[in-house]
């Protein structure tokens, strides 16, 4: 163990000298811990398959790690820093001690859970406790994932402990975790509000400043929140929003008037950005929609549903076609409330997809981010739709507001994912008969993947419509560009 | 024109704009020629109240038609000099009532012909980059007004060297012992080959013959009158002469804002086959015809119907596909040749993104 201890501290060194010149020193200090940690690895597999247990998960997780996996994992430690531009700034790691982030220029970068010891310091500050999940999928280790159904009542019994977290934001964890609230927006919005509420009850402590306080007090706030639920990027914007708002306040404000001004800002957000820009995108989007068209969408995108609805009250005359998957099945809500205000519509699962799309006009889909490179992440599937889309010739429009836009560039949908609950996938609601996975956490050569988001490559698609009007995907890089600067950063 | 107005409502509502490009440059009838004289009256104006408001509406369209008379100028061209003499002769004495004036001005001319997307589009685009001077609220009303009057003025001197820019840059594309395709009569495309022949680059064309109007006869006629030898193909052929078909050149009615062209019918066709063939399609517009639509198939574009004449009478219960123009999507395009540049198609919706800002 004076080993482990001693590569420990090593690791430490190189994250405390490195982060200044991440991609100068980085790959000569990693190569000496590269090998120390693999022989480390070696060693610890070794101890636990001796002494396997069938339920100390933490322990499986660390085990199974293959010296292939270190490599990668190391090259992808390497990739890291510089990939992520010291624009974006995610508040994901909570190893990092807060003070140090705001000393070392280079933002803390995503946190990537396929290395240990950042795992382990992250478990150690951590307020959610998570159990790490067993049979992970081996291209999915960089993102987290955990047991689900247990943290919900552990929190719950905690509430009154954590005083160090504000209760609006508490209860917006637990309802993350929980699954009530789904969708960007309403993520967004709902965390939003619970900022507001906890910077209503700010107070500043003595002996410190608003601003450095006030931005710290958020950054743990975030912390938990994403512990709870991996952050998105659109939130990360929002975030980012908030922050430079705080940063910007004059010095001679008092906490009052301070305070005001943040709720105002962040109204002002929620009002510009989401809400008169959903109507915004409405009225681009009903243009769009003619007598006799058959529309296609996927998922449950709040805007695509408004649109559909003030489309038919404006009399248009038009037919739906609703497309669901699992395990979610979240359509349906969407499906029984446009049958509810009178539309005709036809529902059906995506492997029919490429079957009806033949009698299909428009395809609207919604967007949870879209990338520099005219790339769209969303919910899982719609890159499936876009594709059949493609082939028939059909145009696709995505709906979606501008603060979701964001400079990174996505080529692929494994770097930037969020893992679901595996057990969702083995089992099927209502059919007890279908159980031969019951047991496939035992089975060591089986993986379960449930993954949430995916990535629509910008050939497919043929318009974004944004609250900016109507944009081919090659354009968002200019509208990151021209309204940037003036509503994100600083 | 009362004897005129009851054969013109017989036949389908015919497009003005393509009548006065049939009476500058297709083969010409007596028939086409009547109907385009009648297309120069003025609309009865029915959306006017006062009497001052009547005569600015009158004038704007007597200004618009002194103008466009000339052959050589652009439709567009002809709007925003015809809108920069409304700025001159308005006898507004506030900027707020300058603007109304410009704007009731502007939305007569697009309603002279809905279909028009050029004339759309130059309207737009100059209305938006008059109107921008910054700090117009805190100067002297005239002082204000003879700078619009100025930029106004400047935005018709850009617009009418357009065509000389664009020529120049294109020269660079046309290499020696390269075969031009062209469609349709396009001035721009007609400056362009012209200022090639005059640098002595030697280089051949063919010409569609460009059904119904037959513009491609009139093209072929100027071409070799400056020596450039024009071969015709008829419309049919373009596939076949592909092979030996270097790069495509043709104008544009209109350029939307997912970076596609609106053009004569038939553009579509052949920039599918030079897609196919893997020969580059180059389009010649100025950065006036930038137009806020975004096209997503051939259906979305309003209609400019354009009457065929077959030759032999046609029995009326068969129906005719009498659409004047088509979109072409960006992707079969390589590159645009403007005023402002040679552009990629995605730079359109950058520039009108900046300029809308």
């Amino acid at each position: 163990m004076k080993f482990w201890r001693r590569t420990e501290k090593k690791h430490e060194t190189v994250k405390e000298v490195s982060p200044d010149t991440p991609s100068v020193s980085q790959p000569l200090k990693a190569k000496t811990t590269k090998a120390e940690r693999r022989a480390l690895q070696e060693a610890q597999r070794a101890a636990k398959a001796a002494s396997k247990a069938n339920g100390n998960s933490a322990v499986a997780e660390s085990g199974k790690a293959s010296p292939a996996k270190s490599k990668k994992q190391s090259s992808q430690k390497k990739d890291g820093p510089p990939v992520t531009s010291s624009v974006t700034i995610y508040k994901k790691s909570g190893n990092h001690p807060l003070e140090k982030e705001r000393k070392k220029d280079p933002p803390p970068q995503r946190m990537q859970f396929d290395d240990q010891n950042r795992v382990e310091k992250a478990k150690r500050r951590a307020l959610v406790n998570q159990t790490e999940a067993r049979n992970r999928v081996e291209i999915f280790r960089h993102l987290p994932q955990y047991e689900h159904g247990n943290q919900l009542p552990n929190l719950e019994s905690r509430l009154f402990q954590l005083d160090s977290m504000h209760p609006a934001v508490f209860k917006v964890g637990l309802r993350y975790i929980a699954g009530d609230i789904s969708g960007v927006n309403a993520r967004c919005t709902e965390m939003l509000r619970a900022l507001q509420d906890a910077i209503i009850d700010y107070s500043t402590p003595p002996e410190k400043v608003l601003i450095r306080d006030l931005t710290a007090k958020i950054n743990s706030y975030v912390s938990f929140i994403s512990e709870c639920r991996p952050l998105s990027i659109s939130m990360g914007n929002a975030i980012r929003f908030v922050k430079s708002r705080i940063a910007k306040l004059p010095l001679s404000y008092t906490d009052t008037e301070a305070k005001t001004a943040l709720c105002s800002d962040i109204d002002r957000f929620i009002n510009e950005k989401i809400i008169i820009a959903d109507k915004v995108i409405v009225g681009h989007a009903i243009t769009k929609i003619r007598d006799g068209d058959v529309l296609l969408t996927y998922g449950l995108s709040c805007v695509v549903e408004m649109i559909l609805l003030s489309a038919h009250d404006l009399g248009k005359k038009f037919r739906v076609v609703v497309v669901d998957s699992r395990p979610k099945f979240e359509s349906q809500a969407l499906l029984a409330r446009l049958i509810a205000k009178g539309l005709s519509c036809m529902y059906t699962h995506i492997n029919a997809v490429s079957y009806i799309m033949h009698e299909v006009t428009r395809v609207f889909l919604g967007a949870s981010a879209v990338m520099s490179n005219g790339t769209v992440l969303s919910k899982i599937g719609t890159a499936c739709i876009a594709m059949v889309a493609h082939e028939f010739r059909v145009p696709v429009l995505i709906c979606c507001e501008a603060f979701k836009f964001h400079e990174r560039v996505l080529l692929d949908s494994i770097c930037c994912n969020e893992l679901g609950d595996p057990d969702a996938v083995a089992t099927v609601p209502g059919r007890m008969d279908i159980n031969y996975l019951d047991n496939w956490t035992n089975k060591e050569n089986l993986q379960l993947l449930n993954l949430m988001y995916d990535v629509t490559p910008s050939d497919y698609i043929s318009v974004i419509v944004t609250d900016h009007g109507m944009i081919p995907p090659t354009s968002v890089p200019v509208i990151v560009r021209e309204y940037g600067q003036e509503h994100y950063i600083t | 024109m009362e004897s005129e107005a009851p054969t013109m409502e017989n036949n389908p509502k015919i497009s003005a704009y393509y009548q006065t490009r049939l009476a500058h440059f297709g083969v010409v009838s007596t028939e086409w020629l009547a109907q385009a004289q009648s297309a120069t009256n003025p609309l009865p104006s029915s959306s006017t109240d006062s009497d001052t408001d009547k005569d600015t509406n009158f004038s704007v369209i007597d200004e618009f038609n002194r103008w466009r008379s000339h052959p050589d100028l652009a439709e567009a061209v002809a709007a925003i000099r015809a809108l920069a003499a409304v700025i001159s002769s308005s006898k507004a004495s506030t900027m707020m009532q300058l603007e109304i004036e410009l704007k009731n001005a502007s939305d007569t001319l697009k309603a002279w012909d809905t279909t028009s997307i050029s004339l759309t589009a130059a309207s737009d685009l100059f209305m938006r980059y008059v109107t921008r001077t910054s700090a117009l609220e805190f100067e002297e009303f005239n002082s204000a007004k003879s700078r619009l009057i100025e930029r106004a003025d400047k935005f018709g001197e850009i617009s009418y060297k357009a065509r000389k820019i664009i020529a120049m840059l294109s020269q660079d594309f046309i290499f020696d012992g390269c075969t031009i395709l062209v469609h349709g009569f396009s001035r721009v495309v007609f400056e362009v080959l012209k200022l090639a022949a005059h640098n002595k680059k030697r280089f051949r064309v063919f010409c569609t013959e460009g059904r119904p109007d037959r513009t491609g006869l009139r093209l072929s006629h100027e071409l070799a009158k400056l020596d450039v030898p024009v071969k015709l193909v008829i419309d049919s052929a373009v596939a076949y002469t592909m092979d030996e078909v270097d790069m495509v050149i043709v104008g544009a009615d209109g350029v939307v804002e997912s970076g596609g062209i609106i053009n004569m019918m038939g553009t579509y066709q052949i920039a599918l086959v030079a897609k196919s063939m893997n020969k580059p399609v180059y389009v010649a517009a100025e950065s006036y015809k930038f137009a806020r639509h975004y096209l997503l198939d051939q259906k979305d574009l309003v209609p400019a119907i354009r009457p065929v004449d077959f030759g032999v009478p046609i029995p009326l219960k068969v129906d005719v596909e009498c659409s004047a123009r088509d979109y072409t999507p960006p992707q079969y395009l390589t590159l645009l040749f403007t005023d402002l540049g040679v552009l990629t198609p995605s730079v359109v919706s950058d520039e009108l993104i900046q300029l809308y800002l």
